[in-house]
Order: C-alpha cells, then sequence, then structure tokens
C-alpha cells in the first residue's frame, strides 16, 4: 500500500470515530433523555421544567447545534494534520 | 393604520425584495442555475438552508401543532433539527467533495447505473411534489385571511411570485431571495414571542418564559399552570404525551433521517467552494432554525394557556373581534350544544363546542394577545415567506430532475447548455402550474401525504447514500433492490392505513404499535437490510467507482460542482 493511501486510510479512520463519538451523543440526549428515560428525568425540576420535558423541547435542539459545531472543529484540526485543508 | 393597510404595506415591501433580488441575481448557465456558481459564502447558504427547510408548516403550523399535542410535539422539534446532525456529519461534506449538481447524479454515478439514476429520479418527484402542494396550500391560507382575497387567487398569486424568481433566477435567484426570507421569517416569529414572553412572565426570552412563573402574582410555574388547565378540561397533562414510547421514538427517527434525505435541503451543499465550508454552513443552518424551533414550544405554550383562559366557559356574545374574523375562515368553529351560550373547550367530543384549526396558533397569537397591528401584519409576511422559499427550494429540485436527470443524462445527452437551461425552465413552470393546481384543489390526500413525505425520503435515499459513502463495497444491485423495497414498502404502509387500500385497518393494526409517520423508520431498516444481503450475492462495484468512493472521503482538491 502506498504511503498517500496509508494516510487516507488513517485520516478515514480517526474520522469515523470522531462520527461514533459525537453520534453516541447525537442518541443519548434526543432517544435517551427525551424519549426513553424522559419519565425517570421529569421527576427532576430545574425552574418550571421538568428535565425530561425540557430535553425533547429545548435542551436536545441546544446540544445539536454544539454538536455540529464541535464535529466542524474536530475536522478542521484533522484535515490540518493530515495537509488535507485548503 | 389598521391590520389589513399594515399587511398590504409589508407582504408588498417584502414581495418587492424578493423580486429586485431575482432580477439582480438571475441565472446566465446551468451551473448558475443548479447550483447557484458553486460560490456561495458558508454564512448566506446557511441562512438560504434554514429559509429553505422552515416551510408553512414550520412557521404557521409547528407551534399549534404542540399545542394541542403537549409533550408528543417534541417528535416534530427533535426530528426536524436531529435530522441536520446526521446530513452535516454522515452527508454534506461527502456530497459537496463528489461535486455534482443533483441527488440522483449522485446516486447514479455512484451505483454506475441508468436504472438507479432514474429510481432516484422518481423517489425525488414523489417526494417533492408532495411537499410542494403544501406550500401553495398554505400561501392560498394567509392571502385568505390577512388580505382578505379568495384563496384560489391567494394561491394564483403565489404561483406567481415564485415562477419569476425560480424560472429566472434558478438556484442562485433562489439561494439570495431565501436569504432576505430568513431575515423576515425570524423576525415575524420571533416579534409576537417576545411580546407575549413578556406579558405573560415578565421574561423577555420566550426560550426561559416558558419554564418562568406566571406574571399574575400567583407564583405559579406556566407549565405546571398549564398541565392543570388540561387536566381540568380532561384533557392529556400538557407536559407527558398520549403516544406509545415505541412510536414517539420511530417518528422522531424517522423526521430525522427523512430530513437527511430530502433533496432540496441537500442540493444546497452544492452550492458552497469547499469541504470545509458545507459543513459549516450545516452547522450556522442549524444554528438559524433551532432559534424558530426552541422559540416555537414557547409559543405553544403562551399561546394554550391564553386560548384556555380566553374561551373557556366564557359567554359566546363576549368574544373578542378575532374569534369572529377565524370564524368565517372556517378554521375556528362554534357548536352550543347544550344552548347555555358559553363555550364548553374539553377533552370529551361529545360534550366539545370548540373546534380549532392547528394553524390558529400562530396566526391569530398576535390578536389573541392584543398586540398592536403591524405585528400582526409582520406574521402574515412572515407565513408568505416560509412557504415562499421552501416551495421554490422544492421547484427546483423537480425542474433539474428532469432537465438534468432524466433530458440531459438519460434521452439526450449532447443537448447544449444553452437548451439544458430552457428545458430547466420550462420544467420549473410546469411544476409551478402543476403544484398550484394541487394548492387550490387539494386532494383530501395531500394534508396527510406532507408529514409522510419524511417517511418517503427516509426509506428511500438515506440509505442508499448512506452506504454509498461509509461502504465501498456497495453496489448497484444492493442500492437499487434497497430502494425499491424501502420506498414501496413505505407506500404500501401508508395507502393501507392512511388511505384505506388493502383492506385498510387502524391504530389497533399497525405493526408493533407503529404508525404509519413513523414507518419510514422501519421502511429504511428494510432498505439497508435488503441493500446488504442482495450485496453479497452480485459483483463487486468496478475498480473506478471504488475508487470515486475513496476519493470523496478526502476533503481537499474539491474543485467546482461540475455536470460530466
Amino acid at each position: 500500500m502506498s504511503e498517500k493511501q496509508d494516510k487516507a486510510t488513517a485520516y478515514w479512520k480517526e474520522n469515523v470515530r470522531y462520527l461514533f463519538i459525537l453520534l453516541f451523543i447525537w442518541f443519548a440526549v434526543s432517544y435517551g433523555a427525551g424519549i426513553l428515560f424522559k419519565d425517570a428525568l421529569d421527576t427532576i425540576k430545574i425552574g418550571g421544567f421538568k428535565l425530561g420535558f425540557w430535553f425533547a423541547q429545548q435542551g436536545s435542539i441546544y446540544v445539536f447545534v454544539i454538536l455540529i459545531f464541535v464535529y466542524v472543529r474536530l475536522m478542521n484540526k484533522l484535515d490540518k494534520k493530515y495537509g488535507y485543508d485548503e | 393604520m389598521s391590520v389589513q393597510t399594515w399587511t398590504y404595506l409589508l407582504v408588498g415591501i417584502t414581495f418587492a425584495i424578493y423580486i429586485g433580488i431575482a432580477i439582480w441575481s438571475r441565472a446566465g448557465s446551468t451551473k448558475e442555475f443548479y447550483v447557484a456558481g458553486g460560490g456561495v459564502s458558508p454564512l448566506a447558504n446557511g441562512m438560504a438552508t434554514a429559509a429553505d427547510w422552515m416551510s408553512a408548516a414550520s412557521f404557521i403550523s409547528m407551534a399549534g401543532i404542540i399545542s394541542f399535542a403537549g409533550y408528543d410535539g417534541s417528535v416534530y422539534l427533535m426530528g426536524w433539527t436531529g435530522g441536520y446532525v446526521l446530513l452535516a456529519l454522515l452527508l454534506a461534506p461527502y456530497l459537496r467533495k463528489f461535486g455534482k449538481f443533483t441527488v440522483p447524479d449522485f446516486i447514479g454515478d455512484r451505483y454506475y447505473s441508468k436504472t438507479a439514476r432514474i429510481v432516484a429520479v422518481i423517489c425525488a418527484l414523489i417526494v417533492s411534489f408532495t411537499y410542494v402542494a403544501g406550500q401553495m396550500r398554505g400561501v392560498g391560507v394567509v392571502f385568505s385571511r390577512f388580505l382578505e382575497v379568495d384563496i384560489n387567487t391567494g394561491v394564483i398569486i403565489g404561483m406567481i411570485i415564485v415562477l419569476f424568481y425560480a424560472v429566472l433566477g434558478g438556484m442562485k435567484g433562489i439561494t439570495y431571495t431565501q436569504v432576505a426570507q430568513y431575515c423576515v421569517l425570524i423576525f415575524a416569529f420571533m416579534v409576537p414571542a417576545i411580546f407575549i414572553s413578556i406579558q405573560m412572565t415578565g421574561n423577555p426570552v420566550p426560550q426561559l418564559g416558558m419554564g418562568a412563573t406566571v406574571n399574575d402574582g400567583s407564583g405559579m410555574f406556566l407549565l405546571d399552570k398549564l398541565d392543570g388547565l388540561s387536566t381540568e378540561l380532561g384533557f392529556a397533562e400538557y407536559t407527558s404525551g398520549s403516544k406509545s414510547v415505541i412510536d414517539v421514538f420511530a417518528i422522531t427517527f424517522a423526521l430525522m433521517v427523512g430530513t437527511a434525505g430530502l433533496p432540496h435541503v441537500i442540493v444546497r451543499f452544492f452550492t458552497v467552494k469547499r469541504v470545509k465550508d458545507a459543513r459549516k454552513s450545516a452547522g450556522i443552518a442549524l444554528l438559524l432554525i433551532a432559534i424558530l424551533y426552541t422559540t416555537a414550544p414557547a409559543v405553544s405554550v403562551f399561546a394554550k394557556t391564553n386560548l384556555i383562559n380566553t374561551v373557556s366557559d366564557k359567554a359566546y356574545d363576549s368574544m373578542p373581534i378575532w374569534f369572529k374574523n377565524w370564524e368565517t375562515t372556517g378554521l375556528l368553529a362554534f357548536d352550543d350544544k347544550n344552548n347555555d351560550g358559553k363555550i364548553q373547550y374539553v377533552a370529551d367530543k361529545e360534550a366539545n363546542e370548540l373546534t380549532i384549526d392547528n394553524d390558529i396558533m400562530v396566526l391569530a397569537n398576535p390578536e389573541i394577545a392584543d398586540l398592536p397591528a403591524w405585528v400582526i401584519a409582520l406574521v402574515a409576511a412572515g407565513g408568505l415567506a416560509a412557504a415562499l422559499s421552501t416551495a421554490a427550494g422544492l421547484l427546483l429540485v423537480i425542474s433539474s430532475s428532469i432537465s438534468h436527470d432524466l433530458i440531459k443524462k438519460v434521452f439526450k445527452p449532447n443537448i447544449s447548455d444553452k437548451g439544458e437551461l430552457w428545458a430547466a425552465r420550462i420544467a420549473a413552470t410546469v411544476a409551478v402550474v402543476i403544484a398550484g393546481y394541487f394548492g387550490i384543489n387539494p386532494p383530501g390526500f395531500v394534508a396527510a401525504v406532507v408529514a409522510l413525505a419524511f417517511g418517503l425520503a427516509a426509506a428511500s435515499f438515506f440509505p442508499a447514500i448512506v452506504l454509498g459513502i461509509f461502504y465501498k463495497k456497495m453496489n448497484k444491485e444492493g442500492a437499487i433492490a434497497g430502494m425499491i423495497v424501502g420506498i414501496v414498502s413505505m407506500l404500501v404502509y401508508m395507502m393501507k392505513f392512511k388511505f384505506d387500500m388493502f383492506g385498510g385497518g387502524t391504530a389497533e393494526d399497525w405493526w408493533m404499535g407503529i404508525s404509519p409517520e413513523g414507518f419510514g423508520t422501519v421502511a429504511m431498516l428494510l432498505n439497508f437490510i435488503v441493500a446488504v444481503i442482495v450485496m453479497q450475492f452480485t459483483p463487486e462495484p468496478p475498480e473506478d467507482v471504488q475508487e470515486i468512493v475513496e476519493d470523496i472521503r478526502i476533503p481537499s482538491g474539491a474543485g467546482e460542482a461540475t455536470g460530466h
């Protein structure tokens, strides 16, 4: 395997690892906190919000936005590390 | 000035702006027509994507639906935003690197087959047409209530405006009008929300006001008060739903994956310069969308509380003027069943005397809260911006599917660039006319189908694209079989339970308790499974296709989008 290809494979592996971590969080806040464990979290109250309800209608959306910007940062760094930035 | 004058003024000004932009940014080549020349900045693309995405349904209907569904409405909030995470992480950067004009372009090249391309075109057309008809209807509703023209005239005016800038400007015109439309619609959504939040809770931030205490000196939390009012009238508690967990899960998933698979959203990422910009503009788009999507549930809570307080057990004769106004549109109806002259709004269908259309909650909200006339007019302009921007994006997908994917790539490969541009314009015109027809004569199924467009997108495109990027050995046989099984199973389930075909059935017969809206999740899984199984028994994709896959995984050297 050529050096160029090794580099591409290594880059791809790191990329996929980031995707797994970020998508795990994506799943945890929406399907986890907002749906599957909603009832349990609802016993906790922050201000007027029951926590599970808050995750379903507010919190998960904030986390989604943060996730994409974290991804943008991570990938820009990764591109630089492998010399793929332009 | 009266509401009417304000409305004419604001709608007139915004329309003049859209037309001005269309003339300034008309398309001269197919490249400009399909991908706006490929040099749109991430910020402009993010704004355009947000306007493209937020349709009449997001602006007019969503807060109302949540008002009546309470927690169950969360499926739309999470579903329509979470899809952007999938889009940003799994699709946008790679499709941008691939660098073609349309989604069927990717499917056709990646799966080296005309059949795959044609299947993708058909899926794109089914999804886009069902969606666009709903937008034209939204335009009609806004016109008929606020400008007091006939609903059909409203649809025709909307058609002419969209026709003008979509046909003339193509993607370039659409992009820059959408930037303007985003500004109009977000301003129009936020102003009344902030007003009402201050009115009810004293907190100017609706997202916080929703969780604050009510302004009436009782010190009670707004959500607790609404829970109490709801149960008193026999409804489910607002903050807990009545849908099953599995169904909420399935619907949310189908909406997320469907969002990521909608062709009119995906093509927006072909318009930026670099892979980096595609990632960034997905983030900006979601941020801009989140402003509306986190405000909407707050509006739902304010509006529902206001509504119950205003009408419940009050005399019909004492109703404010907005009540009569909306009665004439047919979106609000009162039937004094027990002849006591009072409005009983309760969960029990036998005793309930008030029927309310979802859409009223946003459209009439400023009137219910007694806000100034210009705010009410602003909502009309915002609703129109939301509907028109989405309609234009969808029409572009329809016209490029026909002129580029069918005429250029399948039937007449040696057509000139000019010829193709004309074909695109003619296709866009025909599409507007068909969409307008459905807006004026909405077949009963349109409303039902709009929500299902997501299921169809989830069942067809999403697996084919994801496998195309992340699974190098996926071949054409697998992808085509997967898409066909996915979309057909979704269509069959939808027809059975929504239109009573194939023996029909009720909620009790739903497979594992999953509603047709959530079945997209199942159909998507079927697509994945069938694709992987079929692949095992058919030849590997050719060497050069596998090289394409390796190439799209590397962000550098994206070049510009091309048609060849």
